[in-house]
C-alpha cells in the first residue's frame, strides 16, 4: 500500500512510465535494425562461400558465448578507452543489441530457409513456375511462417535484456524505480517491495502478450 | 597492454570465475529440479498444481532476471526478509531457469508419440518401466538441445549478479576499471574469462547433441 501512495505522489508514476518508454524505444530501435540486418545476414549464412560462412559462424559463436552485459561494457567503456569514442549509454545499447540481434535473427532466417524441403522447389519447377514465382508463392510464404513466431520470441528476449542498460548508466524504468525509492526512503521505507514489484509486472505486461502471440502463431502455422 | 597488470590480477579473475561457476551450477541444478516438477505437474494434469506451474512459467519467462534480483535483494529486506547476495542470486537464477527448463522438458515429453506409450503397455511394461525404458530416453534426446541452450543462457545470465553485490567476473572487472583505470586489460581479461568458462561447455554440448540425435520413433518422418 505504501508503494501505491509513493507512486501516486507527484509525477512518480509518469516518470516510471517514461522510464519504461526509454527501455521500449531503445529495444524497438534495436529490434527494427536487427530484423533488417538479420534478413541480409541470413542470406549470407546460406551462401556456399567458405569465408563468408566462417565469418558468420564466428560472429554467431561470439554473441552466443559472450554475455550481453560484457558486450555492453566492451562498447561503453572499451571504445572510450581504446579509440577515444565517447558513446552515450543509449547509443552503446542500440549498437550492442543490434550486433546481437542481427546475428540471432540471421541464424533464425538461415534455419527457416534451410528447413524448407528441396522437393518444394522441385515440385514448383515441375509445375512450370518461373524462378521468381517459386520464391513468391512457394519459398517465401513458408519461410515467413516459420520465421515470424521465432522472431517474435527473439523480440521479447531483446526487450528483457534491455533491462541491463541501467548498469551502464541509462536512466530506464528500473533506475527510475530506484530513484523513487531512494527519495521516499525516510517516510515510506517499505514501498521498495511494491515498487520493484510494479516494475516486475510492467515488464510482464509488455512481454507476455508478445509471447502469447508468438505461441499462437506457432501453433497455427506449425 | 600491461601484461604485469594482467598477471597480477589473474588470480582475482580466477576466484571470481569459480564463484560464477559455483553459483551457476547450483542455480542450474535447482532449475532442472524445479523445471522437472513443473513439467510433470503439467504432463500429468495435476489439478491446481498445473495452473500454478503455468502461471509461474509465464511470469518467470516474461520478466528480466535483473528486475527479479532487485526485487529480492533491494525490495524484500525493507519488509524484513533479509537474504544474502548468494541466496538472492541462486533464488533468482532458479526462478528464471526453472521456467525455461520446464519448457524444454515439456517439448521433449510432447515429442514422444502416443503410440510409443501404447506399444510399451502392450508389451506388458508397468507404468514406471514404460517411463524408464520407453518414454524418457526418447524425451531426453529431444530435449537435450534445448536444455543445453538453457544451460549456456543461464551461465551467461550470471553476469548480472554483480548488480546485487556478488563479487563475480563483472564485478571484478568494474572494480579494476574504477581503481586502476586499466580498462583495456580489465575488459580483455573479462572476455577471456567468459570464453574459458563457456567455450568448453559449448563444444561439449554440440558433440552431445550430435550423439543423441536418435529420437523420433513412431513419428512420420
Amino acid at each position: 500500500m505504501q508503494a501505491l501512495d509513493v507512486l501516486l505522489k507527484g509525477r512518480n508514476l509518469a516518470r516510471l512510465l517514461q522510464g519504461l518508454w526509454v527501455t521500449l524505444s531503445l529495444s524497438l530501435a534495436a529490434i527494427a535494425l536487427s530484423v533488417a540486418l538479420g534478413l541480409l545476414v541470413g542470406m549470407l549464412m546460406t551462401m556456399k562461400n567458405r569465408a563468408i560462412r566462417a565469418f558468420c559462424r564466428l560472429w554467431l559463436e561470439t554473441i552466443r558465448i559472450v554475455p550481453q552485459l560484457v558486450l555492453l561494457f566492451l562498447v561503453y567503456f572499451g571504445m572510450a578507452k581504446a579509440f577515444d569514442i565517447q558513446l552515450s549509454g543509449e547509443a552503446s545499447a542500440v549498437i550492442v543489441f543490434t550486433f546481437w540481434g542481427a546475428g540471432e535473427m540471421g541464424d533464425l532466417v538461415r534455419g527457416a530457409v534451410q528447413s524448407i524441403p528441396r522437393h518444394q522447389t522441385e515440385s514448383a519447377n515441375a509445375l512450370g513456375l518461373t524462378r521468381g514465382q517459386v520464391y513468391r508463392y512457394v519459398i517465401i510464404p513458408q519461410t515467413v511462417r516459420r520465421l515470424i513466431p521465432q522472431a517474435i520470441n527473439l523480440a521479447t528476449r531483446m526487450i528483457k535484456t534491455t533491462s541491463l542498460i541501467m548498469l551502464i548508466g541509462v536512466v530506464e524504468v528500473l533506475k527510475v524505480a530506484q530513484q523513487i525509492i531512494d527519495n521516499a526512503r525516510y517516510d515510506a521505507l517499505q514501498a521498495a517491495v511494491g515498487i520493484y514489484g510494479v516494475v516486475f509486472f510492467l515488464y510482464f505486461i509488455v512481454c507476455w502478450p508478445i509471447s502469447l502471440a508468438a505461441g499462437r502463431l506457432e501453433k497455427k502455422w506449425a | 597492454m600491461d601484461w604485469t597488470f594482467i598477471q597480477r590480477f589473474t588470480p582475482m579473475y580466477a576466484e571470481a570465475a569459480l564463484l560464477t561457476l559455483r553459483m551457476g551450477l547450483t542455480g542450474i541444478a535447482l532449475s532442472m529440479a524445479v523445471g522437472l516438477l513443473c513439467c510433470l505437474a503439467q504432463h500429468y494434469r495435476l489439478p491446481a498444481l498445473r495452473q500454478i506451474a503455468r502461471a509461474y512459467i509465464e511470469l518467470a519467462r516474461n520478466t528480466p532476471l535483473l528486475v527479479q534480483l532487485f526485487f529480492l535483494y533491494f525490495g524484500l529486506p525493507k519488509v524484513g526478509v533479509r537474504l544474502s547476495s548468494e541466496t538472492c542470486a541462486v533464488i533468482g537464477l532458479t526462478f528464471l531457469g526453472g521456467a525455461y527448463m520446464a519448457e524444454a522438458f515439456r517439448s521433449g515429453l510432447e515429442a514422444v508419440d502416443k503410440t510409443q506409450r501404447e506399444a510399451g503397455e502392450c508389451l506388458g511394461l508397468t507404468g514406471l518401466q514404460n517411463l524408464r525404458y520407453v518414454i524418457f530416453p526418447q524425451a531426453l534426446a529431444t530435449a537435450v538441445p534445448a536444455v543445453c541452450a538453457n544451460v549456456i543462457f543461464l551461465t551467461k545470465e550470471t553476469s548480472v549478479f554483480s548488480a546485487v553485490a556478488l563479487a563475480d567476473l563483472m564485478y571484478v572487472a568494474k572494480d579494476l576499471i574504477g581503481m586502476y583505470y586499466k580498462t583495456d586489460e580489465a575488459l580483455l581479461m573479462l572476455v577471456a574469462a567468459y570464453l574459458v568458462l563457456l567455450l568448453p561447455i559449448s563444444v561439449v554440448f554440440s558433440w552431445l547433441e550430435r550423439r543423441l540425435r536418435y529420437a523420433g520413433f513412431g513419428r512420420a518422418a
